[in-house]
């Protein structure tokens, strides 16, 4: 496949507090950014269930993006720190089952860091192109 | 305090069942959470009240068609509830540690008495020596002298029991100590001080041998545990989970068969995955085609998520998968990774968080941060 014309699909999870506001920030601060990226937004990172994750890489999505507030701003206390957790034993289970954990990001972005957003959604779909589509999207049997 | 309990005229299951009957009738509990023989020959557990009833106790039949922890939960997840002695295998024994933690059982009237386990077979290749000439429970017994565990000849031992490196009782109230015992003389038994004393039974001498049988049969099933997670990697590595679970029917059996898979309703029993009519027919549009039942890997990869870290390699889903797909086998080698990542042993010590409940603010600094 020609990879130049490979345009990644991003699923975005996003929190509400910090990264969605931050996405919000780089929209009206008119940062460009790839188009690459679909977002949800949740209450907050640690309201994102592996499955949320599993179902779009199995579906075909090319890369998951999950955003959350910079450790210790978490607005629920400790979401992000469970969400860290959860993402590492997440990659770690790809990984050992067989797939690509690459295409799991995990970023911490604040209201602030619309810039950060912008940069972050940028390399993901760089990195994505460069490694090429998800296997996944040929694979019926799933 | 380590006792032995004599055996008569070489019957261990007498001597077992009469210890059973004396804790009850020392009101050292009020019942007793046992495998039992039902009048149709076939072993469950079951919950005893009448002493009387305990000359059908069986917990030393090698036979495993549930992991007894979940009914172990049952009776001890709330007040009021009766002071019950479990009597548990090594497996069923961390599996009841890990539902403690889940809040799914509860240790605090339950007095655990674990058997170490020689390796047991499933329900069916059981019942299939039952028919065919019988167990030869005695031989099988004679076994945990040596440690060199073995099935009946033209039998086989459960898939996860012939790769179970912990096959011996740990941290349990009393443990029936098996491994290193002539079993045809007397059964040692370590318990509580005040508990041996309200029995009447006083101390023996510890002869060290279990320890040696213990690192011996640990040592031959660690290789072939080793064995068999190369060789699943390999597979996962070069199948993907879709190519070793290609023939997975998605019946669920597995989640309800495993200890740890408590919820009550399960996200992939719920209307969450009712999906329209036309949503099959996007996604089939979208990959030509799209295997049904929907989710089947979804399924997997999620409750890989939800409870690898707490699995103990009962391996009871492989016994009851109609597909006879390894998936014990998935869980343990996958398992071994992602609980190394959090230095976390299932069902090695109840006052230890579960990893995903649990966090430090200073640990992986750097995720997150790229």
């Amino acid at each position: 496949m020609n990879n130049d014309a490979f345009e990644p699909k991003i699923v975005a999870f996003l929190c509400n507090w910090c990264t969605y506001t931050g996405a919000d920030l780089a929209g009206t601060s008119r940062i460009q950014y790839p188009p690459n990226v679909r977002i949800i937004r949740l209450m907050c990172s640690g309201a994102v269930d592996p499955t949320y994750v599993l179902k779009p890489l199995l579906d075909g999505a090319d890369g998951v993006l999950i955003g959350g507030c910079h450790p210790g701003d978490c607005h629920y206390q400790s979401g992000n720190y469970k969400a860290r957790r959860r993402i590492i034993a997440l990659k770690e289970i790809l990984k050992s089952a067989g797939y690509d954990e690459d295409r799991v990001w995990l970023r911490w972005i604040s209201a602030s860091e619309g810039q950060r957003f912008a940069e972050t959604v940028t390399k993901m779909t760089e990195f994505l192109k460069e490694k090429g589509p998800n296997p996944m999207r040929q694979k019926w049997a799933v | 305090m380590r006792i032995i309990i004599p055996v008569e005229s070489g019957d261990a299951l007498a001597a077992v069942r009469g210890f059973l009957k004396r804790l009850l009738e020392a009101e050292v509990v009020e019942a007793v959470l046992v495998p039992m023989e039902t009048p149709a020959g076939t072993i469950t557990p079951a919950l005893v009240a009448d002493p009387d009833l305990l000359d059908a106790a069986n917990p030393l039949a090698p036979v495993m068609g549930l992991n007894a922890a979940r009914v172990a939960g049952h009776v001890s997840i709330r007040e009021p509830r009766g002071r019950i002695g479990a009597v548990l295998r090594s497996c069923e024994l961390r599996a009841l540690v890990e539902l403690v933690k889940l809040q799914q059982a509860s240790l605090e009237d339950l007095v655990t008495i674990g058997v170490d386990c020689l390796g047991t077979y499933d329900v069916a290749v059981y019942n299939a020596m039952r028919a065919d000439g019988g167990v030869d429970l005695a031989a099988y017994l004679a076994t945990a002298r040596s440690g060199e565990l073995a099935p009946q000849e033209g039998y086989a031992f459960r898939d996860g029991c012939q790769m179970c490196e912990k096959p011996h009782v740990e941290g349990a109230d009393v443990t029936l100590e098996l491994f290193g015992a002539d079993l045809s003389a007397g059964i040692p038994v370590t318990l509580p001080d005040e508990m041996a004393e309200k029995l009447g039974l006083s101390p023996a001498e510890e002869d060290g041998r279990r320890a040696e049988v213990v690192e011996k049969v640990v040592a031959a099933r660690t290789q072939v545990r080793d064995a068999r997670f190369a060789e699943m990697r390999q597979r996962l590595d070069q199948e993907g989970i879709e190519g070793v679970f290609a023939a997975c029917v998605r019946c669920h059996n597995c989640m309800t068969v495993c200890p740890i898979c408590y919820c009550k309703t399960c996200l992939f029993k719920s209307p969450v995955f009712d999906h329209e009519p036309m949503q099959y027919m996007n996604w089939a549009r979208r990959k030509g085609a799209t295997r049904l039942p929907a989710d089947t890997m979804l399924f997997h990869l999620t409750r890989l998520n939800h409870m690898v870290l707490s699995c103990v390699g009962c391996g009871m889903c492989t016994s009851d998968c109609p597909a006879e797909l390894p998936v014990g086998l998935v869980f343990r080698a996958i398992g071994q990774q992602v609980q190394a990542v959090f230095d976390y042993v299932p069902g090695r010590d109840v006052e230890e968080p579960l990893p995903l409940v649990t966090f430090r603010e200073d640990e992986w600094m750097e995720v997150g941060e790229e």
